[in-house]
This record gives C-alpha cells, structure tokens and sequence, in this order.
C-alpha cells in the first residue's frame, strides 16, 4: 500500500512555476530519497504534505486521508523534520519532548517514557542543558526525535544531512535505518552518497516533475549501461585485444571498454579462453546515481 | 482542549523564563507604587519650590492631597504601563514567525486556531494580573493614607481601562495574524489607536468611540455618569470580539 499519494500538482510562486504536474507514490516502509537540485521544489513538495502550503492544484493524500490547507488532521500520520528545525530554545530536549508528547495526546507517564526512549535513540539521553546551547547536529537528532514521537506512519526530512560533518551525517543516517522499522521515510537530499547508502527507493525531481521514480535496484538495472570494462595483466594482451576486436576503445593504461552493441562479451571471453589471457577483471559497469542526476538535470 | 492547555502552559513558561514577565511585574508594581507617592509628595515638592513660584505670583498656601490625587495620578501613569505591555508582546506572534517554531507545533497535530486562542488568553492573563496589581497597590496605600470613597465610579473607571487594555490585546493578535513583523503589528496597533482618537474629537462620534474610555477622570469627580459610557463599552466589546474572530480564519489561512 501507498502510504503517500501526490497527483498531478502545481505550484507557481510569482511568475515561476515550481511543481508542473509532479506526480508520486510512496510505498509503506520504503527510505524514499527525494532528489533534486537546489531549489527544484523538494522543500515546497514537503510543506504542501504537511499542509503548510497551499497546491495551485493536484492532490494529496496520506494513509488514504487527503490533504487540507490550513488543516493539520493529517498530520497524526505525519513525522516532519525541516531542513533547520526551530525549537523552543527556553526548554530542555526533555521539556521539548514532553511538550510535543503532551499536544500529541500522550497521557504523562507514557510521553515520559516515549521521551526517554527517542533521547537515547538519537543520543541525548543525558544532555540537562536548555536548547539555546545546542549545536547544529544536536538540533538535528533533537528534530529527528520530535518528528518520531508520536510514531508517524511517515516521517518526512527536508535535506537532514546537508549542514552536518561526516560523522554527524553518519549518526543521522543511522538513525533514518534504525527508524525503518516503524515507519516509512520519505527524505530529500542532493547529496546522492547518502542515497545510495540508504535508500530503497528514489525519485529524481527536475523542472517541476518527477523524471525518474522507483525502487533503487529496478533504476540502477533500467538504467544499467551497456558498457563492459576489461583490465589485463600485461599490456601487450591489451594489444592483441585491440587488434582482435577494434571495438573496443581503450579506457585508460591497463583497460579497454565495449559496448554490448558493438561486440558480445561472450565472444571476449572465449578469445581470453584461447589465448589464455590472465585478467584482473571483467566487469559491466554500473550507473552512478551522479550520472543518472546528471543526465536527468540536463534534460 | 488538552493541547489548547499545553500550549497555553508553554507560553506562560516562555512569558516567565524570557523574563517578560518579571519586567511587566516590575514596571506595574512601580507604577502602583508611584501614585500613591506622587500625591504624598505633592505638598512637600510645592512647598520646596514655593520661593520660585511666588517671584512668578504664585503664592503656594496650605496644600491638602486626597486619594483623588493619587487616582489622576494612577490614570495618567497607566498609559504607560500599557505602552510597555505593547512593546513587549506585541512579538508573541512575530517572534514565532520568524524563528519558525510555530511549523514544529502545527505538524504535531495542534489545530491552528488554538494558537490564536491561547496567546490572547496568555495576553489577557497577564494584562488583567499586572494591571491588577498596580490597582491594587494603589488602593491599598490610599485607602491607608487617605479614604477611597472621595473618588467616586472608581471601580468603574477602572474597569472602563481594563477593557480599553483588552481591545489593544485583540488589536495586536489581529495585525499579529496580518503581518510578518513586529514593527508592522506596532504600528497597526498604534494607528489603529490614533484613527479611533481623531474620529472621536468628532462630538457626535465622541461617546461611541472607545477613547471616550480613557476619559476617567470626570467620572472620579462624579461630573460624567457611568451610563453615558455605555455605548463606548458596548462599541469596544464588539470591536475587540470581532478582532478575535476575524484572526482566527486569517491565522488558518496564514502562510507560515
């Protein structure tokens, strides 16, 4: 079942169309990378979720209840957190947490013990200090926390990951494949390292739509080139490869490319066989989520 | 309702550990404070100057103060103890705007009109507490050092200033849900204030305007009757009730 239905929306701020008919579908308990260049829409897209912003047209609809401008009934289903979370920073990450709990309608004891619980998933469980002090990674887990607590069949993370260092990205990474097995994840980035780390699912948005969506294996095999790379020991049976098959072009020192169309891979192996080549390695090459972003962006 | 609490709760916390509300406190009790010290030293201030005033002709003689002075004086003094609750609050709203605190709130799940509903109960709380208390003060020094009773309407006058105080409040959650900013919410406020002054210079729009609320002071000397206040509290009421309904479908519709 489709946790996130978005159909046919548009968006236009002034004279600049953001959404042109965007289109999307996000399956229960996938990690849905939500990609795109800066300021392709991604931000606008989570805030129409989220009912913060009013679609020109289209619909949504979340655990199978549409979408309301100005309303927030939707968003008992909804976890969100935003590129830079806002807390109030008079209160400490408990206070906050019980705040949180107590508006989602959690009777004392068990916001007390959900608290608990998320502070030491995303690791603050001992921190006494107000949220004035925190740094940007801390608000970031803080945000990940609150956006967990009232256990969202869909937690939306607009960019978690663009501001921190490595090690902090790591933390919330971890923490968005910890969170897999309670909810479904919906989180957009352009950092495609992070994607391909996480992601069981993307969606490419350029120009105001959806170009590419899917499971990540299905795009990668879809998308899969016909290009083989083959490296040997010695440069001399590069040659004699060169000479056999002019198809194949030399990619750099020690190896040629091929492409699938233009000479079979099994008539290489065989001459391999014959002439007992030692290889170091035959390989398709796989596609790049860069290359896919890059082709796409160029469109 | 059990969120409308908890928000509630949460900007009582927030007006508390900001310090506004110590700052209010202050400024109220010295204010309370004030009235009942002015007026007692009046006569020892005349009598201090009375050599300057008696080259210019004025001859100081046996000067007696009353709890009336001390009452024009709370009446002139409050103005000013408004103009300080404005400054502080009129950023309940804005500051949230602008920090965005508000979007973490509302995808909780916390419907949208009650936040409009608990910052004007939060606004009329501590309006209603901090004027209170500067009453209070100085009704009890002047009942101490003089006798209440020589202001006449006091009870009502009092109320009538209360209730110009709650239209201010409706008026700053009103512009509050217009604008984006602070300044803007002030000036709205103010300029509000001001068009409602002019129009009652106006005689035959005097008594309906809510101005006319701030003229407490012929109903101290008993030379106004409570009754002719009676449209202006009625205006006021309806004015300040409107504000409040109008702001909620605006904050609903609010791009936040």
């Amino acid at each position: 079942m489709d946790i996130l239905r978005m159909t046919e929306l548009y968006k236009r701020f002034g004279d600049q169309e953001v959404l042109r008919g965007l289109t999307l579908s996000v399956p229960e308990h996938s990690i849905y990378g939500f990609i795109g260049k800066n300021g392709a829409g991604k931000t606008t897209t989570m805030k129409m979720i989220l009912g913060l912003l009013k679609a020109d047209s289209g619909s949504i609809v979340v655990h199978g209840e549409p979408v309301v401008y100005g309303q927030t009934s939707t968003n008992q289903y909804l976890g969100y957190l935003p590129d830079v979370p806002a807390f109030y920073s008079f209160m400490t990450a408990r206070e906050y947490l019980h705040f949180c709990g107590k508006m989602t309608g959690f009777k004392k004891a068990e916001g007390e013990a959900r608290s608990q619980e998320l502070l030491e998933l995303v690791g603050l469980g001992d921190e006494k200090h107000r949220i004035r002090g925190f740094s940007r990674g801390m608000k970031q887990r803080l945000g990940i926390a609150q956006a967990l607590l009232n256990r969202p069949k869909l937690l939306i993370c607009d960019e978690p990951t663009s501001a921190l260092d490595p090690v902090g990205r790591k933390e919330i990474l971890d923490i968005l494949v910890a969170a897999r097995e309670q909810t479904t994840v919906l989180f957009s980035t352009h950092i495609l390292s992070d994607v391909e780390r996480i992601c069981t699912d993307v969606a490419f948005l350029n120009n105001g739509v959806v170009e590419i969506q899917g499971k990540l294996s299905d795009i990668k095999t879809r998308y899969r080139s016909r290009e083989y790379c083959i490296e040997t020991e010695n440069e001399e049976d590069l040659l004699a490869l060169r000479q056999a098959f002019p198809a194949m072009k030399p990619l750099d020192q020690n190896s040629l490319t091929f492409c699938e169309d233009a000479l079979s891979p099994f008539d290489a192996l065989r001459f391999v066989s014959d002439k007992q080549i030692p290889l170091r390695k035959l390989e398709r090459m796989e596609p790049s989520l860069e290359s896919l972003f890059l082709e796409v962006a160029q469109k | 309702m059990k969120s409308l609490i908890v928000f509630i709760n949460k900007e009582l916390c927030e007006q508390y550990r900001s310090g506004r509300m110590v700052i209010l406190g202050i400024v109220f009790i010295l204010l309370g404070i004030m009235n009942p010290a002015i007026a007692k030293l009046t006569p020892w201030l005349l009598e201090a100057m009375a050599d300057s005033l008696a080259e210019s002709g004025m001859i100081v003689t046996d000067v007696t103060v009353s709890a009336m002075d001390s009452w024009v004086q709370f009446y002139k003094n409050i103005p000013m103890g408004l103009i300080a609750f404005l400054l502080l609050e009129s950023s309940i709203f804005t500051k949230e705007y602008a920090s965005g605190t508000l979007i973490l709130s509302l995808t909780k799940g916390l419907a949208r009109y009650k936040v409009v509903v608990s910052k004007s109960v939060v606004l009329t709380i501590l309006w209603t507490v901090c004027y209170g208390m500067c009453f209070g003060i100085t009704y009890g020094y002047n009942a101490y050092f003089w006798d209440n009773a020589t202001a006449q309407n006091l009870f009502f006058s009092v109320f009538c200033w209360w209730l110009f105080g709650v239209l201010t409040i409706a008026l700053t959650v009103l512009f509050s849900t217009l604008l984006r900013s602070n300044s803007g919410v002030l000036l709205g406020v103010g300029g509000t204030i001001l068009v409602c002054y002019l129009v009652g210079l106006l005689p035959q729009a005097a008594k309906i305007m809510p101005t006319r609320l701030l003229e407490t002071t012929p109903l101290l000397h008993g030379a106004s009757l409570p009754n002719t206040y009676m449209i202006a509290i009625l205006s006021t009421a309806i004015l300040g009730l409107l504000c409040f309904i109008l702001s909620i479908p605006l904050f609903n519709k609010k791009q936040l």
